[in-house]
């Protein structure tokens, strides 16, 4: 087994396995937050070996940092550190649940096994430079529309947080 | 050289993961962050294919790097999500004293 695969398997197996301690863990909400933060390291750690460099330094600086701080920050302000709440009194939407799941399930593993080799790569693919270019020369329409997007999301946050709008 | 077979095969479990994880937790918090996990599992399987496929359905042409201009793209809503989701989940709070979505069940049905 060649050293990138051995590490592909490393960090599927760490993301796979912090993802269900994140949705298992009934105690603790920090808890659950630090393990989607180990999910996201495995995650970029994935991208760097599937050759996108840049979005895996972004996936860290934005969900590593940003986005999961934001969500610690959230559940520290509401002092939530233990709590769960009874079952649902719908019984049928976890069973909804868990079988939705399971077929979707089964419909990705049927992919398995049914891909080519992947191809081998120009010099420079993923990194900074092409991504950069390819952003602001094809798709700069989507930065103006994403700026758009977040200035609305601020202003969107920021009145709901509100404690009352006069 | 990764397969990218089991980088989808990793998606859909990531992905469904996060889909009984919205589906079964009533803490609105958990339910945010498994939606989080829902669009990174999506992240991945677009940059696997972006690597299994460098140059398009088409096959011809030079390397492109479409599929990563979608992770970008997909991040950025990620964030905004994230930002008014806990807005909400602050006033909700406020104004509830809890953030249990059973409590606030006065749309549905």
């Amino acid at each position: 087994m060649s050293a990138p695969l051995f590490l592909f398997y490393v960090f599927a197996a760490l993301a796979v396995v912090s993802a269900l301690g994140m949705v298992l863990n009934v105690r603790n909400t920090v808890a659950a937050a630090m393990s989607l933060v180990v999910t996201m390291v495995s995650l970029a750690g994935i991208y760097v070996l599937l050759a996108a460099y840049l979005v895996a330094a972004i996936q860290i600086m934005v969900y590593g940092g940003a986005i999961v701080v934001l969500f610690l920050f959230v559940v520290m302000l509401l002092n939530l550190h233990s709590d769960e709440f009874l079952p649902a009194r719908q019984r049928w939407l976890k069973f909804a649940g868990a079988l939705l799941g399971v077929f979707l399930l089964v419909e990705g593993l049927r992919v398995l096994g049914g891909f080519h080799e992947p191809p081998p790569l120009p010099e420079g693919f993923g990194g900074y430079r092409q991504l950069g270019l390819s952003l602001y020369t094809d798709y700069l329409l989507i930065v103006e529309v994403i700026s758009l997007l977040l200035t609305a999301a601020i202003v969107g946050a920021l009145i709901l947080a509100k404690r009352e709008i006069d | 050289m990764v397969p990218i077979d089991h980088v989808i095969g990793l998606s859909a479990l990531l992905f469904v993961i996060g889909l009984v994880g919205v589906m079964t937790r009533r803490n609105l918090i958990v339910m945010l962050m498994s939606i989080e996990l829902m669009l990174n599992a999506v992240n991945l399987a677009f940059v696997g294919f972006n690597r299994l496929w460098p140059q398009g359905p088409s096959g011809v042409g030079e390397a492109s790097l479409d599929g990563q201009i979608f992770v970008l793209t997909v991040i950025s809503v990620a964030a905004a999500e994230v930002a008014v989701g806990l807005g909400i989940v602050i006033s909700m709070f406020r104004n509830r004293d809890s953030v249990n979505i059973d409590d606030v069940s006065l749309l549905r049905w």
